[in-house]
Order: structure tokens, then sequence, then C-alpha cells
């Protein structure tokens, strides 16, 4: 950069100008970036699969059809307890219901509980955030303190005592797993506007006369996306557990909803008896959850300038 | 230094102060009624609205809160709707329990990740490094209860090495010192108790630590691949220092800073997985107890558990700061003359 | 002779290609000498002092040639070996004095750690030692300022430091990489000074790294020039400055601005650039950038060829010839 003028000002000037880093260049190079990691590839297709498999169910029942082998509701007593076979891939449980449907089933409901969640702690959190980063002062104080009050308390004992207040069932789950991670974009986001903020670039646009809007978009944007979209893709991961252990708490998504965690923590009394009814419903809470993770460390490792292919 | 703990410490009752607020409410505000649940469906309307008299739930909000508060800080905790004893005692008889286990877990957690933390940075990209990785992603990655379970069929159900649920069995409870048993039976010099402590408290507190050993592991690698890039490194090399000093006494010492915070941070996480832990292996602790006063709609119980667990993590925070202080000359030692 | 560097060639493999970093480079330093290096980034002069220390790191290593400190091979020794030599007979210090000292460590222990890796005294002896050498550098109230940490002194006082460390087991041989690039003018003289106190008191050898051609003349007794690997010339330190031969040192010489220069004379810069280390085009390095150049400079490598005293790479010297290209 070439400035003749030696004055901090005019040197900002000519910076903000020449910014062009624009949102959408920088998720170009991210993309250009992960797809040379292999375990976030793989992490992206086991994604896809999970997602297709869920459309897919869910397309199915929208309208009527039956795409799976059984009736994942379907008990019958005189069939339970059979261990994996050729007809049962997975075996059957203690309500004589095929445990391979069930499971293809629960990706449904482990998915949209997983986004939903998150997209509720983003959005409330990003809003949140940026109220705080953006106004400041006694605004900021306010709403970071109660942020803090809420990381004081471990989430799955807040997401618990949220069930409690609010009673059982999928949508109070997505609620309470949503709440619980608010702080932690509310954070990301307020952390990004107040470095920002200060930086002598954003002065110069402002002089110039941009308006807060186009200050946000183009300068404040580009950041905060890449950190939001990995923080994200790992919430997804940690709501699928968490909604996992409300289920096995027997707190979550209630019958007739085939969920993991749900299955586990009613198969608990035949731990010795028939073990196979636990083993497949916890692989694939790990399958899904291991994916996401894969996905979000190699976005995380994509946005680090350190390891960026140009 | 003591300064900036004085501090500290006085900015946590503001913090403390709105986590009870944030407790109460949701226990009291956003919960239905509790009356119906604690009576049992036949309870005539009279008996509804005696029982809610007598527990001053008719009181306005704020007077319930106020109540509620006073006796917190006196150390009364309120009353159990059910078994109409002090919540503190309630809480007392089973959180060494809980406590046990958590140490038991976060010392585990803390030696093995650090180890494999160290070897993997040290021999980077290597098969151990691949594999001791490969493991820490799948350790994030599985529910706790979930590993508990496989915990048990594999070494109770198919090897029958260990008991599958308990704290201990009870002809062997050792004489009570800390309540701890682990302690007590080694005090006691009863090695039977503690042999069969030992062997109740491996499986569950392996499971609890699967998860924070895992990211203490990734966490330990990173450091320590940072530390190694230092510049003082490379001079303690020129030194002619041995290998083995060089990266223990000299970057692990560095690299060991981020790694407290992060095992302090990990203690959250574990009394909120001890909740699943202690579910599954029926150990009688605060969380299996606390889950089902949630079910019963027992919220003395709960607001009481969790304002006590949110203390200890604040308070944890704090000392793994001050921790932080210690270890850090620079922070230590403010800059003298230049 | 103390030291003596014979055909070293230092290689880094990396996925796009080899990097020849140090080609074929040959010297030596005698007992009390101070020689110096010169050259700009990329030249080959630092990773020349880490293949003589062994402290090269993947995927870096030493490709061929000897490294004889004493008539033994460095090169052929193994790392428990060359740490015995390390911090010992051979010592460095390094570019970073903010980063070289480890922060969590107080002065006297670094110190004394090096003392006690390699000589067999008491702690007590060792400590008295210490504070010796922290004085002996020219750290006021030296007792004290043992205890200190890292970040409790200033830039020159950690670089004196550094050398206190580095000269703690009295070792033959100094290495200092660009010892004074991160300190300003006047801490720089004072480390130089510093240096030279240190030369005279054990007769130690110095081998002296640096791009900056005004420490060269200040400090050394030799200098050696190299560009892209290679040693372009070699002599010392008055005829180079003097009479300097090669066209690259002449640019380097001319680049250095004079305090009775006109105020409208534009600074001097050698033109073009350095070449690709991937991608080092046939002949003479310099070629492009020489005014001097000539069709065989492009084609052909020349020699180093010897002449009364000293050693120059150029095709524009057949005979031992006096005189150069210019005049100072």
């Amino acid at each position: 950069m070439k400035v003749k003028n030696s004055s901090n000002w005019s040197e900002s000037l000519v910076q903000a100008a020449e910014y062009v880093e624009r949102p959408e260049s920088q998720l170009k190079v991210m993309w250009e970036t992960l797809r040379q990691n292999k375990a976030a590839v793989v992490g992206l297709i086991i994604i896809g699969l999970l997602v297709l498999i869920a459309l897919t169910v869910w397309g199915s029942e929208l309208m009527g059809k039956q795409i799976l082998p059984y009736d994942p509701n379907y008990s019958d007593m005189s069939e339970s307890f059979i261990p994996p076979n050729a007809s049962h891939w997975f075996g059957t449980d203690q309500l004589g219901r095929d445990m391979f449907s069930r499971i293809l089933a629960g990706t449904k409901i482990s998915l949209f509980v997983g986004v939903a969640a998150v997209a509720i702690s983003l959005t409330v959190g990003v809003i949140l955030g940026a109220i705080a980063g953006y106004r400041g002062g006694k605004t900021d104080t306010f709403i970071m303190r109660l942020m803090d009050m809420m990381l004081a308390i471990p989430s799955i004992l807040l997401a618990i005592a949220f069930m409690a207040a609010l009673g059982k069932g999928l949508d109070k789950a997505i609620i309470a797993i949503g709440l619980v991670s608010i702080p932690e974009y509310a954070r990301i986001v307020r952390g990004s506007i107040l470095s920002v903020k200060e930086n002598d670039f954003v002065q110069a646009a402002k002089v110039i006369g941009n308006r807060s809007s186009r200050i946000i978009y183009k300068h404040i944007l580009p950041n905060v996306i890449s950190v939001i979209v990995v923080r994200a893709t790992l919430g997804i991961s940690s709501a699928v557990l968490d909604t996992a252990a409300l289920g096995f708490l027997g707190l979550g998504v209630q019958p007739p909803f085939a969920e993991w965690g749900d299955m586990l923590g009613r198969a608990r009394g035949f731990i010795f008896t028939a073990p196979y009814t636990l083993i497949f419903p916890g692989i694939a809470i790990t399958i899904t959850v291991l994916a996401f993770n894969l996905l979000g460390d190699g976005l995380r490792d994509a946005i680090d300038p350190k390891s960026r292919i140009k | 230094m003591l300064k900036y703990i004085i501090k500290r410490i006085l900015m946590l009752i503001p913090v403390l102060l709105g986590v009870s607020i944030i407790v109460f409410l949701i226990m009291r505000v956003l919960s239905p009624d509790p009356a119906p649940i604690v009576l049992g469906q036949h309870a005539t309307q009279q008996a509804v609205e005696a029982w809610r008299q007598a527990n001053g739930l008719n009181d306005p909000i704020y007077l319930q809160y106020f109540h509620y508060l006073q006796g917190a800080l006196t150390g009364d905790l309120g009353t159990s709707y059910y078994t109409k004893s002090p919540v503190t005692k309630e809480i007392l008889a089973r959180f060494p329990a809980t406590i046990e286990l958590a140490v038991v877990a976060i010392i585990l957690a803390s030696f093995f990740g650090i180890l494999i933390g160290v070897i993997s940075a040290v021999k980077k990209n290597s098969i151990f490094d691949n594999a001791g990785m490969f493991l820490a992603l799948i350790g994030v990655s599985m529910p706790i209860f979930w590993l508990g379970i496989l915990l048990i069929i594999f070494f109770s159900g198919y090897l029958h090495w260990l008991p599958s649920n308990g704290r201990i069995n009870p002809l062997l409870e050792p004489i009570r010192v800390t309540g701890f048993y682990l302690v007590d039976s080694l005090v006691t010099g009863n090695m039977n108790s503690f042999k069969d402590a030992l062997q109740h408290i491996i499986l569950p507190a392996s499971a609890l630590a699967m998860y924070s050993m895992a990211i203490i592991t990734r966490m330990t690698r990173s450091s320590m691949l940072d530390t190694l890039q230092q510049d003082y490194i490379r001079t303690a090399r020129a030194k002619g220092i041995e290998e083995g000093r060089v990266i223990i006494r000299h970057a692990l010492r560095n690299g060991l800073i981020p790694i407290i915070t992060v095992i302090g941070l990990q203690l959250g996480s574990l009394l909120g997985g001890a909740v699943l832990t202690e579910t599954v292996f029926s150990w009688p602790g605060i969380g299996a107890y606390t889950v089902a006063c949630i079910l019963k709609s027992d919220f003395p119980v709960v607001q009481g558990v969790v304002l006590l667990v949110a203390t200890i993590f604040v308070l944890m925070n704090l000392l793994v700061d001050v921790i932080y202080g210690f270890l850090d000359p620079r922070i230590k030692y403010s800059k003298k003359e230049v | 002779m103390l030291l003596e560097v014979k055909n070293l060639c230092t290689e880094f493999k990396l996925k796009r290609g080899i990097v020849k970093a140090v080609d074929d480079i040959s010297f030596t330093i005698d007992k009390g000498e101070i020689l110096a290096i010169v050259g700009e980034s990329g030249s080959g002069k630092s990773v020349t002092s880490l293949s003589i220390m062994g402290l090269l790191q993947k995927p870096g290593r030493v490709a061929g040639g000897e490294i004889l400190f004493k008539s033994q091979d460095l090169n052929k020794l193994s790392q428990k070996e060359l740490k015995k030599i390390r911090g010992n007979h051979i010592s460095m210090i390094f570019q970073e004095p903010m980063t070289s000292l480890n922060p969590v460590w107080r002065i006297k222990d670094q110190i004394m750690e090096s003392i006690m890796t390699h000589m067999q005294i008491s702690k007590k002896e060792a400590l008295a030692r210490t504070i010796e050498m922290i004085d002996t550098v020219g750290i006021p109230s030296a007792a004290q300022r043992a205890n200190d940490f890292p970040h409790q002194m200033s830039g020159g006082m950690r670089q004196r430091v550094m050398t206190a460390m580095a000269l703690a087991c009295e070792p033959e041989l100094l290495i200092a990489d660009e010892p004074t690039t991160a300190l300003d003018v006047t801490i720089q003289a004072q480390i130089l000074e510093l240096l030279y106190r240190m030369r005279e008191k054990f007769n130690m050898a110095v081998l002296l790294i640096t791009h900056d051609l005004g420490v060269v003349s200040e400090a050394a007794d030799r200098v050696i020039v190299m560009y892209c690997g290679k040693i372009v010339e070699e002599a010392d330190v008055r005829s180079l400055f003097s009479h300097p031969l090669h066209p690259y040192t002449v640019g380097l010489l001319q680049s250095i601005p004079q305090i009775d220069d006109d105020c409208d004379k534009r600074l001097y810069m050698i033109k073009g650039m350095v070449p690709n280390p991937l991608n080092m085009p046939p002949g003479c390095p310099f070629s492009d950038r020489c005014d001097h150049s000539m069709e065989r400079c492009t084609k052909e490598m020349p020699e180093l060829k010897e002449m009364s005293g000293r050693k120059v790479r150029c095709f524009l010297y057949k005979e031992a010839v006096e005189g150069g290209l210019a005049e100072k």
C-alpha cells in the first residue's frame, strides 16, 4: 500500500477503500481448503447420507408410503428380543419392533432437533451479541452478565431444569437445548464486533459516511460468519448428544417417536439379556456426532489463515 | 495477586445471585404447580390449597425468593416436598459419592490426556499420533451413558471382572471418616473395603472421564505443538540439554498453562456428565437423585442442587484462574523496572 | 584450525521440490578469530550455522560435506554425542532475545542448567559461576538480577543473558546468528563490544552471521559473502570494504547511504530479485542482476578462485588482480 501522506487517518481511508474481502469470497476460500481435508470430506459424506435417510423417511411418511423395511412403531410381542438376523438386521426390541427401521426413523428426529436447537441458539445468541457489542455500555454489561449466569450452570443440568419446568416432549426439548447454548454465540458475535469497532478503518469508513449496515456487511460480517459456521456445526453435534441424553433420562422426545436416546433408556434393563438393543442406537448417535465433529474440525482448520491454500 | 483474587470473589457474588434467581424462576415460575404432583391425583382441592399455603406457594414471588435467599445464606435450602427432611441434609448425604466419582474421573482424564497428548505432539504424524487423535475424536463423539453401558456389557456381562452398579458391597462399607470410601478404607487400613470400592468405581469413573480425556488430549497436543515451535526450545537444544528434559521441563512446563485452564473447565461438564453416569451405574450420588426429584417436581431439592453445583463451578473457575496466575510468572510478577 | 567446513550441502525436501539452502561451501575459522558471514535473507547463512550445530529440523538435512571441529566430523556424530558439544564447546546465540529465553524459568536457572549439564561442579559453585557470568556480560546488580524472569528485563539485557548462558561453559566457538538485528543501534554497539571483550578474555572464536555490513565492519576479522547458498567472496574486512571484488559485494556496499551523500541522491538498490530457490537458473545465480554479466555467466557456474589471500567466484577475475571494480 503506497500512501504518500503519512498520517494515520488517510492510511485508514485508503485501507477502507481497498478492503474488498466480501463474505462470499471468504466462504469460497474456506470451501477450497476444506476439500483438501479428507476427514472433513468423510464427515460431509456421512452427513449427506444421514440427511438423505432423514428426508426419505420424512417424505415417505408425508406421502403415507412405507419405505422402511418395517413400520418402526409396529409392535408384535411374539417377535420380541430377536437377535440380529437376515430379516431383522439389527434385531427386534422388547416390544417386538424392528430395530433397523427404528434407528433409521430416529435419524430424522435427531437431525431435526439438532438443527432446530442450534437455529434457536444462533438466532437469539447472535441478536443478543450484536445488541451488546454495538450498543455497549449498560446494555452490554447487562446482557453479558446474563450470559455469564447461564454459563455458570453446567449445560446438561440447565437443560434438565428447563425440561422439568416446561415438560416433556420434542418441542420442549428443542427449546431447552437451544436455550442452553445461547451464551456461546452471543460471546462470539459481541467479541467480533468489539474487536472490529475499534479498528481504524471502521472509523474511517464511518467518516466517509458509510451507513452502519454497510459497515456491518463489509467489515464485521466476514470475520464473524466463519467462526459462527464452525461453532454451529460443532453445536449440532453437541445438540444431538444432548437430545440423546435427555431422551435417555426419559425427559426428551416421547413415544411414538423413535429417538435413539430414548431407545437406550428403555432398554437399560436388558443390558445382560439382549445387549444388541443397546449397541445399535449408540452406534447411530456416535456416527452422527462424529460426522459433525469431523466437518466442524475441518471447517475450523479451514478458517485458520495459517492453513489456507491460496 | 491478592487484590486480584479478592476482586474476582467480589465479582462472583452478583453471578451467584443471578444464578439463584434464574433457578428460582425456572422452578417456581415456569414450572407447573407442584401440589397436584406431590399430593397425587386424588387430592382434594382443599388439601391442595392447604399444602400450597403451608409451603408458602401463595405468597408473592419476590417474597418467596426473599425467604429462599435468606435460608440459602444461612445454609437452609428448604425442605424436600417428599421426604420432609432438610434439603441440605439430603444433599450432604449423597454429595461425597459424586465428588469421589468426579475426582477419580478428572485424575484419570488429566493423567492419560496429558500423557497421550504430549507423546502425540512429540511424535507428530506418526501412527501413535494418528491413532491417538482418532480415539480422541471418537471419545468426544460418544454419548457418556452409552459408553457406560458398553463397559458394563463387556466388563460385567462378558468378562465378569467388575460389578455393574452401586458403590460398594454393603457388607464392606468402611467406617465413615470423610465419606469417600477410597479414602476411608485406606485410612482405616481396611484393604478389602478398598479393593471393593475401587472395583466399583473404576467403570463409572472411566466412562465419565472419557469425554474430558479426549478434550484434554487434543488440547495438550495442540498446546505442545505450539510450544515446541518456540524459540526458547531451540535455545534449550542449543545448550546441549537432553531431549526428554527439553520436552518436559521446558516445553510442557510452558504448555501446561492453557491445559490447566481446560482441565478446570472440564469440571463443569463432569458434573453434568455425572448425572448420566450415576443413572447408568446406579451410583448413589447427587446426579441421579436430582433427576429423580425433577421428575417428581420436588423443587426445593432441585433448586438446592443446581445452586450448589453452580457455586462449585464458579469457584473452580476462580481457582483455575488463580493457579494460572501462579504458573505463569508473567502474571504473578508484574513488571518492575525495565 | 578450530573449525573446518568442507563442501557442506544442506537441503530442504519440500512437496514442491528440493531447495538447496547451502550449496557446497567451505571455510575455516581459527582459534580466537571472528569470521562474519554476510548475506540477505535466504542466502543460506543461518542454515549454515544450524547445520554446524546439528539443530536442523525436518524437512532440512545435511546432504553432504564435512564439518570438522577440532578434527572431529560433527556430521558423523549421533545426537547424543552432539549434545556434549553444544553449549559446551560450541555455543550459539540467536536473533530474538525477546523469545529465546524460557519465560517461566528464572535467569539464573537457565544459565545454571547449562553449567550443570556440562560441568561436574556442585550447585553452589554453579550458582556462583552464574552470577559471575551475569556480571561479566555487564548486567549491574548481578546477584539480584539473577532471580529475575525474562519479561522483567529489556531486550538488550536479555541478549546479554543469552550471551552469558552461551559463554558459561567457556566454549571455543560462539556462533552468533544476527545477535543485534532485533536491538536498537546503541544496544547493538554494546553487544558487539561485549563479544569483543569475550573474545579477548577467553580467546574464543566467533562465527558472526548478519545481513548488516555495519556490524561486519565493526566487529569482524574476516568476511564471507553468501548468495543463494554459495560463497561468492571471501576476504579480510579491510580489503573487502576498500576493494570489493564480486559485483554483488559492490552492490551491497553501494547500497549503504553515506553521511556525506547528497540529500537528493536516490538510494541505490541492486536491480532485480533473488531467484526462486526451487527454480535456479543455470550459471551464476547473480547473473540476471549483475551490471557486468556476460554471455558466459548465464551458462556456466564460475569457480571460487583464490587470489592473494582472497577468494571470489566470478568470471571477471582470471588471475590475481588488483584494482577490482570500485575504489572506495
